[in-house]
């Protein structure tokens, strides 16, 4: 059968199981577009408002199901529009292919009108990139770009494909049968003297922790990784990305580590004499200083990227595989231990945490985000998913809205990218639309990717917004507290009325302004079924504690004063 | 004489797809990642898809791992070698021009060319031009040697190595899109057989 190469897109599309897709047209991607009403009622397209939210979208929409998100733009500016979104997902290891036009190839190199080496742009932040210059070979770019997009260290990929060959006809031939790469085989199971290495370590370790990483989830490791630390008695610190690897109500779950994390689990994890880093990559973010960092601690580190083992910290047993097919492998001979005295040294700092927390503080008359969010979780029974953006709001979501499932809290983990929040809870819905979904966003970052409201009524998605409205921009506001002397340049917002906004795109809304008015609004926006936003207004100058400054030691935490200390 | 030190160097060979961009993403991933490299070399093999890369980085072993992990990353890389740890044979070439304009420095060349394996491909009233080819040691030393009789202009290859003996570091990659297409063509009745 003779296809033209836009409807070998749109047949290579539906047989990897893709059914929407976040896109924008354009001249270079029109034909591409032409071809979509023939396949309409399989594949929906969302009308996006610009190209960021559609990576976003791909991007949510992938982290909530663990399928590949598909977006799609035209050359030149709608191609470079995607960049922040495939930065992105390369940081977060989230599996997106993008489709983008390109001008006809007799034109590239010309300059012509918006052309840009899209391939050459996004080279360092995709984990593969095809520029299609033969229609013959587009079916089987788009079965690689796949297969490459979710396997392994799971990531973007790009395919670039000229007007000329969206054009071309050509026998259409899906290529059957499992894609084979030469150069790319993913790791996959250890090597038993490793496994026996990593068990002697557990074995002779008195004061063990895992640090649960977003590997998990996307391995699918969550039984293993709890029966490896319920039979070893081995308490588990979370990356913020690796949230939801075990219920946080587990006890020996003891919350965040790193920057913001909880105060214990940085401080067990300097106490330590073993680190089991699971699925996990010592960002800077997570270990603060290297040269200070877990000093006492022997490392075994498990992760499917080869590169990560020993780049940032250096491994005892470095293993390099899947997760949960290495755990399997360890588990049967993993023995029985406890660790009653160490376990208890964490409970006490855990106490001490528990006493400055700032919900046992009496704030009559302000409203706080730590109260919002912690609202919002009993609210929502603590079962939504929560999408937040990047900054203030989304520490204190990752400290106040404790995890249950896997993948239940998205976020912009590596690249912190603002504007994130919002367009993925939009591409979240189209993955899981049975769940109930959260835009928590600051007033920052809301405002980058707003325009996508309109997305949201014209789809009709049933995402709750939760505007967190400082007026600042909070997180540089608290940097420049701490360590620029109060001198807030360009962190005040005069920001539009939130509510208003939403009245012009006809999205139902309120404004927050005290804590008992919470219930009300939340429940407000739960109750109906379509996009809804919630402005709360709160105390403009709050922390964010426990923090580790950028580059100092771990254990080097400004915390918050206890009550009728400061 | 300058000290040469070349204990330091480690060599990281590379196979790769022989297609457009390739040496882009690997120049790309090096700059990106902050690796600095003594020489990189790119050439064909006896298999038309297939390139060998061979990259001299001064550094200790412990480096060249990272940047082999780093190197096998990209899809294209078909698969990635260090081969300091065992015997192999190496080989860098230099083109040096050198002053040759009185007869002291014509004798001294040639003195210098019979102790190396070096010799002049070109004489002419003014210069001559050297090729010498060996290890990347001799080279280095080479140009020590002549480097007084006044060079006016160098260019060397980088290294490039092979493992010794049945130490063989090939692939059996056969270019599987061309298969694919092949194969299409065949199913369509088009005749080709693969």
């Amino acid at each position: 059968m003779k296809l033209k190469g836009s409807e070998i897109i749109m047949e290579c599309l539906l047989r990897e199981g893709v059914d929407v897709m976040f896109g924008y047209p354009g001249g270079a991607i029109l034909p591409t577009y032409d071809a979509m009403s023939q396949y309409e009622d399989r594949l929906h397209h969302v009308l996006v408002r610009h190209e960021q939210g559609a990576s976003h979208m791909a991007d949510g929409y992938a982290r909530a199901t663990g399928k590949v998100g598909v977006c799609i733009a035209t050359s030149g500016p709608g191609a470079t529009n995607l960049v922040t979104g495939l930065a992105t997902a390369m940081m977060d290891s989230s599996s997106i292919v993008a489709i983008t036009g390109q001008v006809p190839i007799p034109a590239i190199g010309s300059d012509a009108f918006q052309e840009t080496d899209v391939t050459g742009v996004t080279l360092p932040i995709t984990k593969h990139n095809y520029l299609v210059t033969d229609v013959r070979e587009l079916a089987y770019t788009i079965k690689e770009a796949f297969h490459i997009a979710r396997t392994g260290r799971p990531g973007p990929v790009l395919v670039d494909v000229p007007k000329d060959v969206q054009i071309a006809e050509t026998e259409f031939v899906y290529p059957e049968g499992e894609i084979e790469l030469p150069g790319y085989a993913p790791p996959w199971a250890a090597q038993d003297m490793d496994i026996e290495a990593a068990l002697r370590l557990i074995q002779e370790a008195e004061r063990p922790i895992i640090l649960a990483g977003h590997g998990i989830l996307m391995s699918g490791a969550m039984n293993e990784v709890r029966e490896l630390a319920e039979r070893a008695q081995i308490p588990v610190s979370l990356t913020l990305l690796g949230k939801g690897a075990m219920p946080e109500e587990h006890p020996l779950v003891i919350g965040m580590m790193g920057m913001h994390g909880e105060a214990c689990s940085n401080l067990a994890i300097q106490e330590a004499d073993l680190l089991l880093a699971l699925g996990m990559r010592f960002d800077d973010r997570v270990t603060g200083n290297l040269k200070t960092y877990a000093q006492n601690a022997r490392k075994i580190h498990i992760d499917i990227d080869r590169s990560e083992i020993n780049k940032n910290v250096k491994a005892d047993v470095g293993i390099a595989g899947d997760l949960k097919t290495v755990l399997t492998q360890l588990l049967p001979n993993l023995p029985q231990k406890s660790h009653p005295n160490w376990i208890g040294r964490i409970r006490d700092w855990q106490e001490d945490a528990s006493e400055r927390d700032i919900l046992n503080y009496e704030t009559p008359g302000i409203l706080l985000t730590a109260q919002v969010i912690n609202d919002i979780w009993k609210l929502t029974g603590g079962d939504a998913i929560t999408v937040t953006d990047v900054g203030q709001h989304q520490m204190l979501e990752a400290q106040y809205y404790p995890h249950q499932r896997p993948a239940t809290l998205l976020t912009s983990g590596g690249l912190g990218t603002m504007g994130f929040g919002f367009p993925a809870a939009i591409g979240a819905k189209f993955g899981m639309p049975d769940e109930e979904i959260w835009a928590i966003v600051g007033d920052g970052g809301f405002q980058m990717t707003l325009c996508e409201m309109a997305t949201a009524v014209q789809e009709n998605v049933n995402v709750n917004i939760a505007i967190i409205n400082n007026n600042f921009l909070g997180m540089v506001r608290q940097w420049q507290e701490l360590f620029f002397e109060k001198r807030y340049q360009a962190t005040p917002m005069v920001n539009p009325d939130f509510c208003k906004l939403a009245d012009a795109y006809g999205i139902p809304n309120r404004c927050v302004t005290q804590r008992d008015e919470i219930e009300d609004a939340v429940q407000f926006a739960r109750g109906i079924d379509g996009p809804t936003l919630i402005e709360f207004v709160v105390e403009k100058e709050e922390m964010v504690y426990p923090m580790v400054p950028a580059g100092a030691d771990l254990h080097d935490m400004k915390r918050r004063p206890k009550p009728g200390e400061a | 004489m300058a000290e040469v030190k070349i204990d330091s160097k480690v060599t990281v060979v590379a196979l790769v797809e022989n297609e457009p961009g390739v040496l882009n993403r690997i120049a790309s991933m090096f700059r990106r990642r902050a690796f600095n490299i003594d020489s990189l070399t790119v050439g064909r093999t006896h298999k038309p898809h297939v390139s060998r890369m061979t990259i001299r980085v001064d550094a200790g072993p412990e480096y060249a791992r990272k940047i082999a992990a780093n190197l096998q990353k990209l899809i294209n890389v078909i698969d990635v070698r260090i081969i300091d740890n065992e015997p192999h044979v190496e080989r860098d070439l230099a083109l040096i021009k050198v002053r040759n304009d009185d007869a002291d420095s014509r004798n001294t060349i040639t003195e210098i060319c019979d102790r190396y394996p070096a010799r002049i491909v070109d004489v002419g009233p003014k210069v001559a031009i050297i090729e010498v080819v060996g290890t990347e040691a001799i080279v280095e030393e080479f140009i020590e040697r002549v480097r007084p009789t006044g060079i006016v202009e160098m260019i060397r290859t980088g290294v490039v190595s092979m493992g010794r003996g049945t130490r063989i570091h090939d692939t059996n990659f056969i270019n599987r899109r061309a298969l694919a297409e092949a194969a299409a063509e065949a199913r369509n009745g088009n005749g080709r057989i693969v």
